[in-house]
């Protein structure tokens, strides 16, 4: 009973997580309610929008964006996604599994890069087909006012890819909380805190302070890539991604640091 | 072949392992044995290195486990808590480990079926009784076919079949020339399985030794004897490091002495013997014996009153 055994590689532990991804039926159903929110409100609220066109308040009017109003699930979809990658990693610390991965893989890092890239190839591959849907399905429902907009249109190709971007990202910055706190309710605090907690407060500091670190706090500086026309006192799309990224950046870099360091 | 030198591990103020040398050798069951909360658990983490060491080293053949570029092919290991995702079947719970280091599908087939979970293999591990979760451990470490073996209280939770299927499995394996490091609270069971046995308390080494000599080593070894005239013969044995004590049907049980130099002494009085026999001490008095003052938590006297 001998056994080809070869070396640990990255791409092997890419495809061990994949597997483990795979094979949770809590994944699987995170993804699927990310969609479900995703497209169930690109339906609903641009229908209770065309049903009451024209808006009584002129304000309504002029600040009404057909791309957003479709994509409005994606304020629900976000906790489903940061949910599963946060639970990625607190899962295995939870049930002890994280001590047979480490055990396969002792030098551990791989695992922490497999999980993230196989999470963000996965949250690419389930959101941009599923914004693209509802954008599609919120424009056909906005045609009956004639206000919808359509992807040839400045901005909103970037904006709608940008939303599952926003979305990944999300969850990505949750997985890396979970690898530095390794505890669910922690990290969940804590992700959800930092997108929705923290522009409450600097909302109650002078403007001329709020209007200086608001656009810079995780959730405003995402969003930045998810709006087709670029608003005061936020950093332009690119700029808000980049910035967006650098938070999940250096979490998970300090993850990786303790991840190598600390006793399981 | 694994090696310990002078391993330490401290907790905050806890000195969990205190400076442990030891040396695992293939072709044997080593039993590792302590009470609980002696630092098995700890020292086997350090081992395959999910625990860093405060101070000391810990080689498997003869590199620390993270540089081994196929760590599962070097060591297999079932760790004390189960490390088992319970949302996730058997089978993929095998398979996500085999694939970080391309270990085959037909291996994981292989394994589930040798420690005979072919039947709940696609059903959650968390469904799992402990002793069908103790077999999917094995499994674990029985994947990559690797050279050493260390294996945290396998037999916890396994009904008298499975305790004996480890037991053979263990002994094919050391046959096999691997090496078993396998740990236990459990004295009994460790006298049927380990050969060798490395036994420590609050952390210290206490013993590293056959388990013949183990046990011959144990100072409650007794000879049991019995004659026509006991107060006699008590006086004709009795001496400083000679203790001789009455049984319930009138033998003398002599500490001190071995069945030769009683049968002698009886003689040269013309004493007539009845029973001459020595009662060896169980492995689990030795133990006793042995770590009497290194248990963590006794049962307070008062408490059993």
């Amino acid at each position: 009973m001998t056994v080809m055994t070869q070396r640990v590689t990255q791409a092997r532990v890419v495809q061990s997580e994949w597997t483990k991804l795979r094979s949770l039926r809590s994944s699987v159903l995170s993804l699927l309610a990310a969609v479900v929110f995703i497209i169930g409100f690109s339906a609903l609220v641009p229908a209770v929008i065309a049903a009451h066109w024209p808006p009584h308040d002129p304000a309504d009017r002029l600040g009404f964006d057909p791309t957003s109003v479709s994509l409005a699930g994606v304020f629900l979809a976000q906790l489903a996604i940061g949910v599963l990658g946060v639970l990625l990693v607190t899962g295995e610390y939870a049930t002890g599994m994280i001590r047979a991965t480490f055990a396969a893989v002792p030098r551990r890092l791989p695992v922490l890069w497999a999980k993230a890239a196989v999470f963000a190839a996965a949250a690419l591959a389930v959101t941009v087909p599923a914004v693209i849907v509802a954008f599609l399905i919120g424009q056909s429902i906005l045609s009956s006012q004639h206000i919808q907009t359509s992807l040839g249109q400045p901005g909103v190709l970037r904006a709608v890819i940008g939303t599952s971007l926003y979305l990944t990202v999300v969850g990505v910055l949750g997985l890396a909380l979970g690898a530095l706190l390794r505890n669910t309710a922690g990290a969940i605090a804590t992700l959800f805190g930092s997108l929705f907690v923290l522009p409450v407060i600097v909302h109650f500091l002078p403007s001329t302070w709020s209007d200086h670190i608001n656009k810079y706090l995780p959730s405003e500086a995402g969003q930045a890539m998810t709006r087709v026309h670029h608003e005061a006192n936020t950093l332009s799309p690119w700029v808000g991604l980049l910035v967006f990224v650098l938070y999940a950046v250096v979490a998970l870099a300090a993850a990786a640091v303790l991840m190598r360091r600390r006793d399981t | 072949m694994i090696e310990a030198r002078g391993l330490t591990k401290r907790y905050g103020a806890k000195l969990a392992v205190d400076d442990v040398t030891f040396t695992v050798q293939p072709g044997v069951v080593t039993g590792f044995l302590g009470p609980n909360g002696a630092g098995k658990s700890t020292t086997m983490r350090m081992i395959i290195g999910l625990d860093a060491p405060t101070a000391g080293t810990v080689t498997v053949g003869g590199k620390p486990y993270r540089d081994h570029p196929a760590p599962l092919h070097e060591v297999g290991a079932l760790l004390e808590a189960r490390a088992v995702h319970t949302g996730r079947s058997a089978y993929n719970h095998l398979l996500a480990l085999a694939q970080t280091s391309g270990i085959p599908r037909s291996r994981v087939d292989d394994v589930i079926e040798a420690v005979g979970l072919q039947d709940v293999a696609r059903k959650r591990a968390g469904s799992f009784s402990l002793g069908m979760g103790q077999r999917l451990g094995i499994a674990t470490a029985l994947l990559g076919d690797p050279e050493v073996y260390v294996l945290d209280e396998p037999v916890n939770g396994l009904d008298p079949e499975g305790i004996r299927w480890i037991r053979d499995l263990l002994k094919s394996l050391a046959a096999r020339g691997r090496t078993v490091f396998v740990s236990s609270h459990l004295m009994s069971e460790m006298a049927l399985t380990a050969e060798h046995l490395i036994v420590i308390g609050r952390g210290r080494l206490i013993a590293d030794t056959s388990v013949e000599e183990f046990i011959a080593g144990a100072s409650r070894n007794l000879v049991r004897v019995r004659t026509t005239d006991p107060s006699r013969l008590r006086a004709v044995v009795e001496g400083p490091d000679v203790a001789v004590s009455t049984a319930d049907d009138g033998a003398l049980m002599v500490s001190g002495l071995t069945t030769d130099q009683v049968g002698i002494a009886a003689a040269g009085a013309g004493l007539t013997l009845l029973e001459l026999s020595p009662l060896q001490a169980s492995l689990e008095e030795a133990f006793m014996d042995l770590t009497g003052d290194s248990v963590e938590y006794h049962a307070g006297q008062e408490g059993v009153r």
